[in-house]
């Protein structure tokens, strides 16, 4: 029977499976973070042993401090403590504060080789997809799930539903991976995915580097999915060859070997397809509250009545009133008070050269901060002097860490400024307390930065 | 685990879609320790005036809110961040069922593995008791784990839940001691797995800390 790649990955890895179809799914990889605490917890409480400590990593990042800037209070910076005590107790190698191989989980993971292709990967945070870039199947789960794999290195799942989204020919100038996948969830909705694995295909995606698929896959989860994935192919055995974890000599020919055998079968099916056409597709920002609410930069702020169903218009009206917008407003005169250019969707050195490239010989209007995804990428951004390019415009370059992705570390967005983020959610209270956010590509938030507004990168 | 079977108790209800999880609980509270509970910050930053019980006056719906343990809300609660949080502070709040049309997917498997119950309807349902609820302040209901039944006055509806899921809220399991059975199975399966790709289970030692 032809099988697709989640398939593949999938059956390889069931351990065993119950009458009412729950499998039990083997994990080769689990990384934890500094917001994790309690799933260590928890296994405490249970009185269970780590399993494979040897098969979990560890880096902090959702509560570190990102510079003398940042305003961490005790609590914040115990739970960075608390992650190196639980990484110390239970024998897993962890990366803190000041390490070089320190940084967001997602951007950690890949770069250093521990994602691999055809490998089952979970972490506590729903960006897990972002592995999927990869070519390895990687959930995001909560805290007793973290906990179960921590015991038991395998994880209870229903099999789900498989969507596949092609995107055929080449992106126009100016449209990044990010642009990409606003569109994604704007044609599929907030749940379009729920209960779906997507898996991305066709020559836009190919075309794509290594991290602008993992870009993609990252907001998998803002359209509902759990889990998104590109078949790897060389750019990506490319892009791990001689990675610290990447397997080396005989393994990795045969690795290689059945990492080719990893991509669907052509006749193979799946439950839904999309297929979006690319020469429509522009940059995208968004003006509400949910990453559903995005529009091309070139149009207008929609009018809430128009939006479909009475909970929508009803969700609409909300979210222009949280974001202070009126209908009609052209998108390009909305006026910002910050930048962030950094996340897990946005902080790799590719992300970091598009934003230079556009920040170089400007000025900024607005506080803007670049807050590179991990430790090598700022020594990678560094060597090649984007660093300076930023602090000559006036940006505050930063330490690696979430940062004002989630505003768990001290470092938000003050209540009613309004801010231009590279990240992946514009949820109500996301960035801190009324904070105000307008999603979009580094290059775009970049422009924001240089002009004050919202602004149309490709006319700059 | 919670055990869960049957439960009467005063609807909140929350005509919202897309309800993310940080909304539900924000992210400036996600480090206290699950003993300090997290039921005072449910919603935290969500004014009732919009989003519970509307159409009843605000200090209603404080009162309503405040006694409620079953919530109503629209599709997609609970999509966004993967934390169990939201789960805990529903439950510290007094919540113990959870009805909507549809549910972000980790927020589902958290709340089942905690023992809230979350509940699936049609659209068509949660449009019910809305109007119910906002034509009558205390709308009670009844939902029967065991039978599957949610019923209020004169409506009676049967709603699906998982096998597995159902045993375990009715007993009160835990997963993962039951997952600590099948060590034989686990470790059967790493041997296998350690030969078809030696590179997944011998991983290069890392740099320690
Ligand atoms: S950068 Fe943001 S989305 Fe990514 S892991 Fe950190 S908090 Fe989560």
């Amino acid at each position: 029977m032809p099988a697709t790649m989640f398939d593949k990955i999938w059956d390889s890895h069931l351990v065993t499976a119950r009458d009412d179809g729950r499998c039990l799914l083997y994990v080769d990889r689990h990384i934890v973070h500094d917001a994790t605490s309690q799933a260590f917890a928890m296994l405490d409480a249970e009185g269970f042993d780590l399993r494979r400590p040897d098969l979990t990593l560890g880096t902090a990042d959702h509560y570190v401090a990102t510079g003398s800037h940042t305003r961490q209070n005790s609590d914040q910076i115990k739970m960075v403590e608390d992650l190196k005590k639980n990484a110390q107790r239970n024998g897993i190698t962890s990366y803190g504060s000041g390490h070089p191989r320190q940084g967001i989980v997602h951007v950690v993971g890949p770069e250093l080789g521990f994602t691999l292709p055809g490998s089952v990967l979970i972490c506590a945070d729903s960006h897990t997809a972002t592995h999927g870039a990869l070519g390895a199947l990687a959930f995001g789960v909560g805290q007793s799930e973290v906990m179960h794999v921590l015991a038991t290195q395998s994880l209870w799942q229903n099999r789900p539903k498989q969507m596949r989204i092609t995107v055929e020919g080449e992106l126009p100038f100016g449209v990044t991976a990010k642009d990409l996948i606003l569109r994604i969830i704007t044609t599929i909705g907030a749940g379009g995915g729920t209960g779906h694995v997507i898996e991305y295909s066709g020559g836009a995606i190919r075309n794509l580097s290594v991290e602008g698929r993992m870009t993609l896959c990252n907001m998998s989860i803002e359209a509902g999915a759990r889990a998104g994935m590109v078949a790897p192919d060389n750019k990506v055995f490319e892009w791990l060859y001689g990675r610290p974890f990447a397997p080396t000599g005989k393994d990795w020919a045969a690795a290689i070997d059945q990492w080719r055998k990893l991509p669907s079968d052509p006749d193979a099916q799946f439950d839904s397809e999309i297929i979006l056409d690319s020469p429509d597709i522009e940059p995208m920002v968004t003006w509400g509250t949910s990453p559903q609410d995005a529009l091309p930069i070139t149009a207008q702020v929609p009018d809430p009545d128009t939006l479909g169903d009475s909970q929508r218009c009803h969700a609409g009206r909300r979210a222009l009133e949280y974001m202070g917008l009126s209908p009609g407003t052209p998108l390009e005169e909305i006026t910002i008070d910050r930048v962030f250019i950094g996340s897990c969707t946005n902080s790799r050195l590719e992300d970091l050269r598009e934003a230079a490239a556009v920040a170089q010989g400007r000025k900024v209007r607005v506080p803007s901060f670049v807050v590179p995804g991990s430790a090598s990428v700022k020594a990678a951004a560094e060597a090649e002097g984007l660093h300076k390019i930023f602090k000559e415009a006036g940006f505050l370059w930063s330490d690696p860490g979430c940062s004002m992705c989630v505003a768990m570390n001290g470092d938000a967005v003050p209540e009613g400024e309004r801010c231009a983020s590279t990240s992946n959610r514009n949820f109500e209270g996301r960035q801190g307390p009324g904070a105000r956010t307008h999603l979009m590509n580094p290059a775009m938030a970049a422009a924001a930065a240089v002009t004050g507004h919202l602004t149309d990168v490709r006319y700059l | 685990m919670q055990r869960f079977h049957k439960h009467r108790g005063l609807v909140a209800a929350m005509p919202l879609a897309n309800v993310d999880t940080d909304q539900i609980i924000p992210a400036r509270y996600l480090h206290r320790p699950r003993e300090q509970g997290f039921g005072d910050v449910l919603f935290a930053d969500m004014s009732f005036k919009e989003s519970i019980q509307v159409g009843i006056d605000d200090s209603q719906g404080e009162e309503v809110y405040s006694n409620a343990t079953i919530l109503v809300t629209g599709e997609n609660f609970g999509c966004g961040s993967s934390r169990e949080h939201a789960v805990w502070a529903l439950m510290d709040a007094g919540f113990q069922v959870v009805i909507a049309p549809s549910f972000g997917d980790i927020f589902f498997g958290n709340a089942l593995k905690n023992g809230l119950l979350a509940i699936k309807v049609s659209e068509k349902f949660t449009e019910k008791l809305f109007s119910e609820a906002k034509s009558q302040k205390d709308l009670i209901i009844n939902v029967d784990l065991p039978t599957q039944i949610i019923e209020f006055e004169r409506s009676k509806i049967e709603f699906n839940i998982d096998s597995f899921w159902k045993y375990a809220l009715i007993e009160g399991l835990s997963e993962t001691a039951l997952t600590m059975q099948l060590e034989n199975e686990i470790r059967a399966f790493e041997a296998k797995h350690a030969n078809h790709a030696p590179w997944l289970q011998n991983l290069p030692k890392g740099t320690e800390e």
